[in-house]
Formats: C-alpha cells, sequence, structure tokens
C-alpha cells in the first residue's frame, strides 16, 4: 500500500480526535484563562483568577484572601487515586498469578470473568453498592438481623464507600496488564529457581515480581488515571457532599456555572494524567533495554 | 520416592480461594441487583415473592422508552461511524507503508482512553457551545463516535497482525488489483473481528453516562443520563429492574462479540 492510500485510510480517525478531542482539549485551556459568565460560557477579558482561585477567593471588597478549600480537594482525590491504585495492585496481582496458572481453558473463563465487568456500565455497577451499604441496605439489614447492631451503621458517604466504589470500578485494569506480562513466563526459570532451593517467597520476590513489574507499572496508570477524575463513585458513594475534582470540575458546568475554573481544573487533570503516560512510557521502554 | 511432595508452583495454597472472593466481590452486586429487580414488595430490601411487575412499570414508562430510543439512535449511528473510520485506520496501521508516523497516528488514537471521561466530557461541551452547535442528538452522536473509535480498532488491528499478509500476497501475485483484493480477500478474513469492533463500540454508547450527560440537552436524554435522574431521588424498584434489563444487555453483547471473535481462530 503506497503512502497517499496509508495517509487517506488513516485520515478520517485521526481528523476526526483531532478535531473533536484533541482541540476541544485546547479550547479548554484557552477557556480557563477568560472570565466565567454567570449564565454559563466565558466572558472577556483574559484573567488568571480561575487559576487562583486553587489557593485564595476573592472577598467583596476585591481583595484575595487565602482559602486552600479547592486545593485541599485535590489533594484528597490524588491521595484516593493513589490508595486505589495501591489497594488494586495488592488486591490484583494474586489474582493475575493464578489466572497464570490456570489451563488454557480455565484461563480463558477467568479472562472473560475479569474483563467482563469493564463493560458492563459504571453507573450500574457503582448503583450496586448503594443497596448494600445504606442505611436499609443489605449489610446493614443483615448486622442488624444477627442482633450485632440496633441503628445503622454509616456505611455510605465517606471516604471509604467512595475508595471501595474506585476499587471495584478499577481492579480488573489492573489484573489484565499484569496477566499479560506474568504469561510470558517460562516455567523453567521457576524450576531452575526451586533447583537451587527458593522457596516460594524468593521465587516471588526474584522471579514473579521483577516480570510482574512493567505489567503492574502499566496496570497502575490505567487505574489511576481515570480514578482521579472519577465521577460517579464520589457522587453517588460520596453522596456528592465529599467532593473530588471530577465532581468539583461537572459542577462548575452545572449549579456553579463557573466555566474558567472548571476548565482549569481540567487542564490541571490532563496534564497530570498526560505526565503519568509519558512517564510510563519512557520507563516501559527503559525495562525494554 | 521419598514421601515429600513434588514443588508445584502452578499451586499456591489459598490462592483459588482467594480468588473466588475476588470474583465473589465482582460479582455478587450485580446479583443483588437483579435479585432485587425481581422483588414484588416497594420496599425495596424486604422480601415479598418474585414478580417481573417493576420490568412491565419500566416497559410501560414513556419518558424510559424515549430515552432508551435515544441511545440506541446514538448508538447505532456511532457504531456505524466508528467502525467504518477504525477498519480504514486498522488497515493503515497495519498494513500502510510509510511506517515512521504510526507511532504519533497510534498515539492520537489512544486519546480518548488516556484522557479521564470527565475531561472529555466538559471540553466537548466547551467545544460545542464555542461552536454555537446545539444539535441535541447530532452532538452526542459526533462525541459517541469519537470515543467509540479506539474500541472498535483494537481488535481489528489485532486480527490484521494475526493473519499475516501471506494470503493478501498470494491474491497479489494472481494479479487482483487493490480494490478487488480488499472485497475478496481483506475483508471476507477481516469480518468477524469488524463485527466484533461494532459490538463492542454498540456496548461503549449504550452503556456512556458522564459524556451524554454533559453533552446532551433537554431533548436528547439517553438512557444512562434518565437512570442517573432516577438514583438521585433515591432507591426505587423501577431503577433496579431498569437497570437490571441494561445489564443483561451488555452482558449478551459482550458475550456475542466474543463468540464472533473466536470464528477468528479458525478462519
Amino acid at each position: 500500500m503506497g503512502p497517499t492510500r496509508t495517509w487517506l485510510l488513516i485520515a478520517p480517525a485521526m481528523l476526526v480526535i483531532g478535531i473533536f478531542m484533541v482541540l476541544p482539549l485546547f479550547l479548554a485551556v484557552a477557556y480557563s484563562f477568560m472570565t466565567a459568565n454567570p449564565y454559563g460560557g466565558v466572558t472577556a477579558p483574559a484573567t488568571f483568577d480561575a487559576y487562583l482561585q486553587f489557593l485564595y477567593q476573592r472577598d467583596f471588597d476585591d481583595s484575595l484572601v487565602f482559602s486552600p478549600s479547592y486545593a485541599l480537594i485535590i489533594l484528597r482525590s490524588i491521595y484516593l487515586a493513589i490508595a486505589t491504585t495501591i489497594i488494586c495492585l495488592v488486591l490484583g496481582l494474586p489474582v493475575a498469578w493464578y489466572i497464570v496458572c490456570q489451563t488454557p481453558e480455565r484461563r480463558r473463563i477467568l479472562l472473560f470473568a475479569v474483563t467482563l465487568p469493564f463493560w458492563i456500565n459504571t453507573l450500574i455497577r457503582t448503583y450496586c453498592w448503594i443497596l448494600i451499604l445504606r442505611d436499609e441496605g443489605l449489610a446493614n439489614g443483615a448486622l442488624r438481623h444477627a442482633g450485632i447492631i440496633s441503628d445503622p451503621l454509616p456505611l455510605l458517604y465517606n471516604d471509604g464507600s467512595i475508595l471501595l466504589g474506585l476499587v471495584y470500578t478499577f481492579l480488573p485494569f489492573m489484573v489484565l496488564p499484569i496477566y499479560s506480562t506474568l504469561e510470558r513466563i517460562d516455567p523453567r526459570l521457576i524450576e531452575a529457581a526451586h533447583d537451587l532451593y527458593a522457596g516460594r517467597a524468593a521465587v516471588f520476590r526474584r522471579i514473579v515480581w521483577p516480570l510482574a513489574r512493567p505489567g503492574a507499572l502499566a496496570g497502575a496508570t490505567l487505574v489511576f488515571a481515570p480514578a482521579l477524575g472519577s465521577f460517579l463513585a464520589p457522587d453517588l458513594l460520596g453522596g456528592g457532599k465529599k467532593l473530588l475534582i471530577g465532581s468539583l470540575i461537572q459542577m462548575q458546568f452545572t449549579s456553579s456555572r463557573n466555566w474558567p475554573f472548571g476548565a482549569a481544573l481540567s487542564t490541571v487533570v490532563t496534564v497530570v494524567v498526560l505526565t503519568v503516560f509519558v512517564i510510563r512510557s519512557r520507563k516501559a521502554q527503559e525495562d525494554l533495554r | 520416592m521419598n514421601g515429600v511432595k513434588p514443588f508445584d508452583w502452578r499451586h499456591t495454597p489459598g490462592l483459588s480461594a482467594y480468588t473466588a472472593l475476588i470474583f465473589v466481590f465482582f460479582y455478587a452486586p450485580l446479583l443483588i441487583l437483579v435479585i432485587y429487580a425481581f422483588n414484588s414488595s416497594r420496599l425495596v430490601t424486604v422480601w415479598a415473592g418474585f414478580s417481573f411487575k417493576w420490568f412491565v412499570a419500566v416497559a410501560y414508562n414513556g419518558a424510559i422508552r424515549d430515552a432508551a430510543l435515544n441511545s440506541v439512535i446514538i448508538a447505532i449511528v456511532a457504531t456505524i461511524a466508528s467502525t467504518a473510520i477504525a477498519t480504514a485506520g486498522a488497515i493503515a496501521l497495519e498494513r500502510g507503508r510509510p511506517r515512521f508516523g504510526r507511532g504519533a497516528a497510534m498515539a492520537l488514537i489512544a486519546m480518548p482512553l488516556v484522557v479521564p471521561e470527565i475531561v472529555v466530557a466538559i471540553t466537548t461541551l466547551i467545544f460545542f457551545s464555542g461552536l454555537g452547535m446545539h444539535h441535541g442528538l447530532l452532538n452526542l452522536m459526533i462525541a459517541h463516535t469519537v470515543f467509540c473509535i479506539p474500541f472498535a480498532l483494537l481488535p481489528i488491528q489485532a486480527r490484521l497482525r494475526d493473519m499475516g499478509g501471506t494470503l493478501e500476497e498470494a491474491g497479489r501475485d494472481l494479479y487482483a488489483d487493490e480494490w478487488r483484493l480488499f472485497r475478496r480477500v481483506t475483508l471476507p478474513l477481516l469480518l468477524p473481528a469488524i463485527s466484533a469492533g461494532a459490538i463492542m463500540a454498540f456496548v461503549v454508547s449504550l452503556d456512556d453516562f458522564l459524556i451524554s450527560m454533559m453533552v446532551s440537552s433537554a431533548g436528547s436524554t439517553t438512557l444512562p443520563v434518565y437512570i442517573y435522574g432516577m438514583m438521585r431521588l433515591g432507591v426505587t424498584p423501577e431503577v433496579n429492574a431498569i437497570s437490571t434489563i441494561l445489564l443483561a444487555v451488555s452482558i449478551i453483547f459482550v458475550a456475542a462479540a466474543l463468540l464472533v471473535g473466536r470464528r477468528n481462530r479458525f478462519a
């Protein structure tokens, strides 16, 4: 296939994504330097106000007062995204190893079972936890029935329930990449290690983990990025009171009508996520060498 | 032998029980939802017998029907558009020359998978409002096409890589021109993967919530956006029933994509 035909075939995909996805990212950067229109949208003049809002609040007399509440939301989002990533890694690594150890037929079934949740609506998967965790929900009902508690435990609307929702949503993203690196493991390596008196712990530390690391790294980026911008878990399981950056962004375009601030927040998220992906692909190339 | 069990690295004590637990974690919440959907009591948590009545209620709910219709129309258009674009793109990426722009093209096409949904949602909103485009369904069709492209592309690209270029070479040796080669050799071999990609695109479009919520306007509410509105008002048996329907649709389509894709191995 000649170069002209190649470019003609790839052009639609690149144009559609370039125009309707990459261009809007830059447009959002431009919007973040504008003044908010109280009816939605933006107006002149250009200003840094949106970014100042991360740390300051504009008082009635137009002076800037230090107010870190938004910065705290950003930090909390990063903290919860990192916590989600670590929990997913700890929970997911053994599952990936278990699947690798199975016969090819069983591997296929188990892999399907890990992948399936990814294709099920996140809205519905998150909602299921409301059914379980709310005051009249399954967990409190069971505990009350067993006579352990008389008043319902506040299981919903806290950092724990948000974290649970995030782990539940993104765990498959960790298992699959780790599996795909471990799958290529050479059994003779492990047998040789055992012949040299390596126990299970040593086999894991010296062989399995070094081989799993690139997959774990890929999984960590795949979990961290969407967890950082997640909307549904904090909104439905955090009750909208415990704001995370995803729900804060969404609010700026609905109830708060502060588009520049929302655009600024979203630009920060994009920069963080793209940085993480670039670092990872650098690291992956280093691992290859 | 000395009676010591041979070392079997494929077996770690307790690991199968642990993995079973993780799968319970994955699937028990979904099962609970389905069970509640068939509960005849309006009080969701009190079991009062098996009943289909909430599914009937959902079927007679005009607003849900309208939203479902919007969702299906958008999904069909986005599936056709994204699959056509993805098929062309995959062929260029795997069979094209030159190879030097390939990395950049792949990175661009993977963007919808990399950028967090909330960012895609609000930047798309900004883009359409900046252009003064307020076309309801059309805006949603465009937005959905964009994020469906990588999902449709991946299985097609994988298939092209797996089958190699030998059959196409053979066709070329027999003096087939490029179009006949595509019609008679590449397309038939690729069809299972194209169908699998199309089904995936359809499911992804049908399930999308966040982008649809930010881009949709009053008359163009999609089913997940409508369900979200119901959820905000509280846990009701109708929500359980409609969620169960959407859950079943996703599972059926994904299983279908897998079965269609499997045919790849025998082609």
